[in-house]
């Protein structure tokens, strides 16, 4: 913040002026939130309220009897903790493995000169451009092959076609961001190349690594179209569940609600509490740059 | 859509680095020059990368690969099961693909769809940051807490609620347009043509993309020196000229990354069409993913599916030269 100062003297004349046109803005801005925030409170109202008040033709807007029948039904519909069990598997093991292989690479573009860098930027950057539907049938096929169909261990490995150049550039944004002059200082007083990464980056790297972690962890566990193509019904995952609400005599929406919410809040949480490292990581140095 | 996710976090280092050769060598080989340092030093950044090659090779090269070799072949169902032996066709797929007046219509109804899609997305997704600026800290707080649980919400599950909430019965969207005076939309189905379809489904695409680009153009703004909206200011420029001169050519590095993300968003949208109309898009509804999805697996001919796949990744090409010379001059390459 810059403030000069003749600020403050041009603020307090121009206080009531303000104060006022702000009204109108915050009108505005409230209007937006309600537009904005109605889906989700729409869910929550609706998983709270009766089934029966749900498909109601004149709904309420502020629910007038709170249940959580909706959630009991949800959880008994079909197996619930089995499909949530597999994204967490699947979504964890993705997780490790991408932040492992990636911190390697991200190191290798981020610290080192050397000759075909620049190649390896583009393509990590490239192959994030291509439409996971386009590689649905190739990909497909190649689990068909391999006898990865209908495994968990098939769908973790393709998951990794968007976890891995995803993790390798959020990691390099970060690595870049801590000065390599404290590494080199911890060399002259006697550390190796190694040592000084493991004691002086590592433990500075560690809040980007969990953001790159959890940001990861939810695209994986949001994951709808390799989840849906390549898993039997038997071992569907969390996102595909979601649609065993739905069957030739409707859909449930109540407990379906139930179901989204159960599906979304933690997501959201997690969300929550690094989206603002890495909405900072994403767009830093985007303007000056 | 996750595809979509994927490329959220191009992140732009927050300093340029002194120089790429600084970090190479440690003091003590300060001294030394010339190509023998640098071939040493080579094998171990390589050695690095070797694991994320080798991954990428496995689950993106060769899957690419196999896309353009099948558009290529004629591959069904019965040399999926391994009864017929594959076979060239050259560029049949792709003539049956072109010479389907249907697939020209899917085109035609991506692109507006992408486009319209991506032009609502960035404008109001200026307006809410510009919006920002203005109002007062809490309703600040408020608007930024709705865009984070929109844009926390899995796709699948802000499907789901849209699909409530234009329920042609029981839908809030419709209980409240019949509020007002003179309208009455109790009991209309918005899924029964192509077009209010493909509207809801663009509200819905675009009430998920908005966070993104207000947060990210919201971060730019604050990066906007105020000496020089005030210096414009001096100079007698509205509200509208400081916008106009000042503001937009600072954002428009962040502008065209978030445009181009966009459209590769866009074009990419999948789940939000299958889940809405039940796994089974009708012919008015489809899109170009959905498209080739059921060229493959509806009608189980995976090489015109693949055509179509890799017609739409060569249309994206354009949009991503683009992208790529903005990413290069931001992310500091060289």
């Amino acid at each position: 913040m810059t403030t000069t100062t003749a600020a403050p003297a041009a603020a307090k004349l121009k206080a009531p002026r303000r104060r006022k046109s702000k009204l109108g803005w915050n009108v505005i801005g409230i209007l937006v939130f309600v537009v904005v925030g109605f889906p989700v409170y729409w869910m929550l109202n609706t998983a709270f309220k009766p089934a029966k008040d749900a498909i109601d033709p004149n709904p309420h807007f502020f629910p007038r009897t709170f249940t959580l029948a909706n959630f009991d039904r949800a959880l008994n519909i079909s197996d619930f903790w089995g499909p949530i069990g597999r994204s967490a598997i699947v979504s964890l093991s993705v997780v490790a493995i991408g932040l492992v292989v990636g911190l390697l690479a991200a190191l290798a573009i981020s610290r080192f000169a050397f000759r075909g860098r620049k190649i390896v930027i583009v393509g990590i950057l490239a192959v994030q451009m291509v439409p996971l539907v386009a590689m649905i049938i190739p990909v497909f096929l190649l689990l068909n092959d391999l006898g990865q169909y209908d495994q968990l261990t098939g769908l973790i490995i393709t998951y990794l076609t968007f976890i891995l150049p995803f993790t390798v550039w959020t990691l390099r944004g970060f690595i870049v961001n801590i000065p390599k002059e404290l590494e080199e200082a911890a060399m002259v007083d006697g550390c190796t190349k190694t040592g000084a990464f493991i004691r002086v980056v590592f433990p500075l790297l560690a809040p980007g690594m969990v953001a790159t972690s959890v940001y990861g962890f939810i695209q994986a566990w949001n994951e709808y179209l390799y989840a849906l193509m390549l898993l039997s019904q038997q071992k569907q995952t969390a996102t595909v569940w979601l649609s065993t609400f739905t069957t030739q005599h409707g859909t449930e929406y109540a407990p379906m609600m139930a179901g989204s919410t159960m599906m979304a809040v933690p997501v959201v949480i997690l969300f929550l509490l690094v989206q603002r490292k890495m909405a900072a990581g994403l767009t830093a140095g985007a303007v000056k740059g | 859509m996750s595809a979509a996710e994927t490329t959220t976090a191009k992140v732009p280092p927050q300093r340029r680095s002194p120089s790429p050769d600084s970090g190479t060598r440690g003091p003590g080989k300060k001294g030394k020059k010339g190509k023998k340092g640098v071939s040493t030093s080579a094998a171990v950044p390589w050695a690095l990368l070797a694991p994320c090659l080798l991954v990428l090779a496995l689950v993106l090269g060769y899957p690419l690969y196999r896309l353009v070799r099948l558009s290529f072949e004629k591959f069904g169902q019965s040399q999926l099961w391994g009864f017929q032996p594959t076979k060239s066709v050259g560029f049949d797929n792709f003539s049956t693909v072109l010479g389907d007046s249907e697939f020209w219509h899917v085109v035609v109804r991506t692109i507006v769809f992408a486009l319209s899609a991506v032009v609502l997305t960035m404008v109001l997704g200026m307006l809410i940051a510009l919006l920002l600026q203005r109002v007062s800290g809490w309703v600040k707080t408020l608007i930024n807490i709705a865009l984070v649980a929109s844009w926390g919400m899995p796709i699948i599950v802000a499907v789901t609620i849209f699909k409530w909430m234009f329920d042609s019965q029981y839908g809030v969207f419709n209980y409240v347009l019949s509020k007002i005076p003179g309208v009455d939309f109790n009991g209309h189905n918005w899924f029964a043509s192509g077009t209010q379809g493909l509207a809801v489904i663009m509200i819905l695409v675009v009430w998920g993309a908005v966070p993104f680009v207000v947060i990210t153009i919201n971060a730019g703004l604050t990066q906007v020196p105020k000496e020089l909206e005030e210096a414009a200011r001096l100079d007698g420029a509205g509200g509208w000229g400081v916008f106009r001169h000042v503001t937009l050519p600072i954002l428009k590095p962040i502008l065209v990354m978030l445009a181009t993300l966009s459209v590769i968003w866009d074009m990419g949208v999948f789940p939000q069409v299958f889940v809405m109309r039940n796994g089974h898009p009708e012919a008015e509804f489809q899109l170009l993913t959905t498209y080739s999805y059921e060229k493959a697996f509806v009608v189980n001919d995976y090489s015109q599916g693949s055509a179509i796949a890799l017609i739409t990744v060569l249309l994206l090409l354009g949009v991503v030269a683009v992208y790529m010379r903005q990413m290069l001059k931001i992310g500091d390459v060289e």
